[in-house]
């Protein structure tokens, strides 16, 4: 226990604040909060739906809870059934197989239903594209608020393109 | 040295590690097969391809891996017949393999093993092949049925719980279902192949340069170990060899991946069982390690970094200086943090005798990588003769008897002070070299292999040039193939909520081995 103490008092906060340096981000993280505040009442719940990626995509995603990005420190969450959802994070080109599952997934969430497709693949399909067993891009399968290129989109970007979705959805 | 296989002749195949290949008649693939398993062979890949454009019928190749090196045997079937002698008796993990074989190319194993479908599901009909040279890529179906037969448990008090496609977390998509009683899990089994995306047919319209860049995207979370995978196999064919540099390089990329999956890994785990402190520990030390990449080499995970002939990316002497005291200060982190987590009750409680696979069940399935280690077998495809660079790093391999979530924790605590090791090792003597070497054009049918060590194990790449510098065939393999059926043994005896964990400490890809 001492240990762990210790080690939690040497690595001390680490949580980036939106980065000072850059006005136009900083003024993204402190509306983000603003707005997940007023709309969502200080707590936007995504469900994370991997409908088809190499798992690079997820690999980011995971690092949005890591104490520099601390995604819950800014009142964002993911929750475990999509019915207890505000947004849809949807990774991958959506491959045949998984084209049932994201429909089902997208018809169990509540409105406003936000869909944020992830990646140069959720964008447009990336390099697997369209074929027999690929859909392609999100899109093709469900409607989608925003899409975040990178392959895979640093955690900041995901982050931004919470927030713009989250945006868009005022009314 | 070159391994004896009864009545086979085999010839050298040229590359980085010493490989052979043969042609073989159906009683001389059985009785290969034979003495490869007899001799304490394993199988790493079986695989299918369309020839009979060549007149050639279908052919069937088993990768086979012997202590002299890489045997492929080659099963060309009469084009009357799609059958060749089933392989399963012998080697447990071939039997998805020639599921998927099947769904892919129509070829049937003559034997007793599982017939059942498993990466088809209903994106393509019933008798359509998609590895068929006549079936196009841009093929669309409208969605079929999809009925799959699970195994009942039939019992007093025996019931069902269907997990997935989607799970709770964040995670690949795949489905489990658990026979229980009470609590404890009497069977599991996976239903995979929720990913396919047709990767195989989409290298086959791609040139070999190119191919490179979607190896790098089987798997993303190996993707060094794809990308070198696939440049060992075209490097072979083309008769190519990267300068040192170039494989120094390639090996410090290996070794960053590794310990980055290591860490994520070790993180989730501690988290797994209520110590979140472990999770952002170690997701701290992760996040870092991939910020330095990105400095370093321009892509937190290194993705494109490893090309045909070498590598796109170089490293200064400042940029080594500031990986060299990354490299000690997450070695003295690293070992706070094994001393707190080998210490703590809770840890201990959860993860001792927990999701255990013995040594025997371990070789009878023939698992590979981390998994295989913590199951008493010291497998490393690093240490095979004649693997540069890593013949004079001299790596050690790290091990463990007990095969539960303990000791793959411990075998990833290992691995990463060795890698770290590893990492100094090469920064400090960086060989002089051209940083890539031009491939020249692959002469049409010209074969290749690849095998590298990544994180989870063994991955495996095999090519095959086309006419004009094009990809006539690849197969990408997985080490989760081999993993995913071991995964079903170690929850045995277990209880369900204890399954993440085990699942966890396996962290097996589902994109690897979905394709
Ligand atoms: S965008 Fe890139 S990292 Fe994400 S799933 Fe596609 S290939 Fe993988």
């Amino acid at each position: 226990m001492q240990k762990i103490l210790f080690q939690i008092a040497r690595t001390g906060i680490i949580s980036e604040r939106p980065p000072a340096a850059d006005e136009s981000l900083r003024q993204v993280s402190g509306r983000l909060n603003d707005e997940v505040l007023k709309l969502l009442g200080r707590a936007l719940a995504i469900r994370h739906v991997d409908a088809g990626s190499c798992n690079g995509c997820e690999l980011e995603i995971h690092a949005l809870n890591n104490p520099y990005y601390n995604l819950e420190g800014l009142g964002i969450k993911f929750v475990a059934s999509p019915r207890h959802a505000d947004m849809l994070l949807v990774t991958g080109p959506v491959s045949r197989n998984m084209e049932t599952a994201l429909k089902r997934t997208y018809d169990a969430t509540p409105e406003p239903k936000l869909v944020v497709a992830i990646g140069d693949c959720g964008c447009d399909g990336g390099i697997f594209g369209e074929n027999y067993a690929s859909r392609g891009r999100v899109a093709n399968v469900i409607p989608v608020d925003v899409a975040v290129p990178g392959c895979p989109p640093e955690p900041a970007a995901i982050i931004q393109a919470i927030l713009t979705a989250v945006s868009a959805a005022r009314p | 040295m070159t391994p004896v296989l009864p009545a086979i002749q085999l010839l050298p195949l040229a590359g980085a590690v010493p490989a052979w290949r043969a042609e073989v008649d159906a009683p001389r693939w059985r009785a290969g097969c034979e003495a490869a398993a007899g001799a304490g062979g394993r199988l790493a890949a079986l695989w299918a391809s369309d020839e009979r454009d060549r007149g050639q019928g279908f052919c069937v190749r088993a990768l086979l891996v012997l202590y002299e090196g890489l045997v492929c045997l080659e099963l060309h079937l009469a084009d009357a017949t799609q059958t060749y002698p089933d392989l399963s008796d012998l080697f447990a993990c071939a039997t998805r393999m020639q599921r998927a074989a099947h769904d892919l190319v129509g070829v049937i194993p003559q034997g007793n093993s599982d017939r059942r479908k498993w990466l088809r599901h209903g994106a393509w009909p019933e008798g359509v092949f998609p590895l068929h040279r006549d079936f196009a890529l841009a093929s669309s179906f409208a969605p079929g049925d999809d009925h799959y037969p699970f195994v009942r448990v039939e019992g007093e008090g025996v019931h069902e719980i269907p997990v997935g496609p989607v799970h709770a977390g964040t995670i690949e998509p795949g489905h489990f279902r658990f026979s229980i009683v009470g609590e404890k899990v009497l069977r599991l089994e996976e239903r995979l192949g929720y990913k396919h995306k047709g990767i195989e047919k989409r290298f086959e319209s791609m040139t070999l340069e190119d191919g490179a860049r979607l190896a790098g995207r089987v798997s993303g979370d190996s993707t060094v170990a794809y990308a070198w995978a696939y440049a060992m196999a075209l490097e072979g064919m083309a008769g190519v060899r990267p300068s040192a540099r170039a494989l120094h390089l390639r090996a410090l990329l290996l070794e960053r991946e590794r310990v980055a999956n290591h860490l994520g890994d070790l993180g989730y785990l501690g988290n797994d069982c209520a110590l979140t402190f472990g999770f952002t520990q170690f997701w701290r030390m992760k996040e870092d390690v991939l910020r330095s990449n990105a400095r370093a080499f321009g892509h937190r995970y290194l993705m494109d970094r490893v090309v045909p002939g070498g590598v796109a990316c170089d490293v200064d002497s400042a940029s080594a200086q500031a990986m060299i005291a990354e490299a000690l200060r997450l070695k003295d982190e690293l070992r706070t943090l094994r001393s707190i987590y080998y210490n703590h009750a809770g840890l201990q409680d959860r993860c001792i005798t927990t999701g255990r696979l013995l040594p025997l069940t371990a070789a009878r399935l023939g698992i590979v990588g981390l998994a295989a280690r913590a199951s008493g077998h010291a497998i490393d495809a690093r240490v095979h003769p004649g693997f540069a660079p890593y013949d004079e790093l001299q790596p050690r391999i790290a091990s463990h008897r007990n095969g539960d979530v303990a000791a793959r924790i411990v075998v990833r605590f290992e691995e990463a002070f060795e890698s770290l090791r590893l990492q100094r090792l090469i920064l400090e003597h960086l060989p002089q070299g051209a940083l890539r070497t031009p491939v020249g054009e692959a002469a049409e049918g010209a074969f290749g292999i690849g095998w590298i060590e990544g994180w989870r194990g063994e991955v495996l790449v095999a090519l095959e040039a086309g006419r004009g510098g094009r990809v006539r065939r690849c197969h990408p393999h997985d080490p989760s193939w081999q993993n995913w059926p071991a995964l079903e043994h170690a929850v045995i005896g277990n209880i369900v909520p204890d399954f993440p964990l085990i699942n966890k400490s396996f962290n097996l890809s589902y994109a690897g081995a979905d394709l």
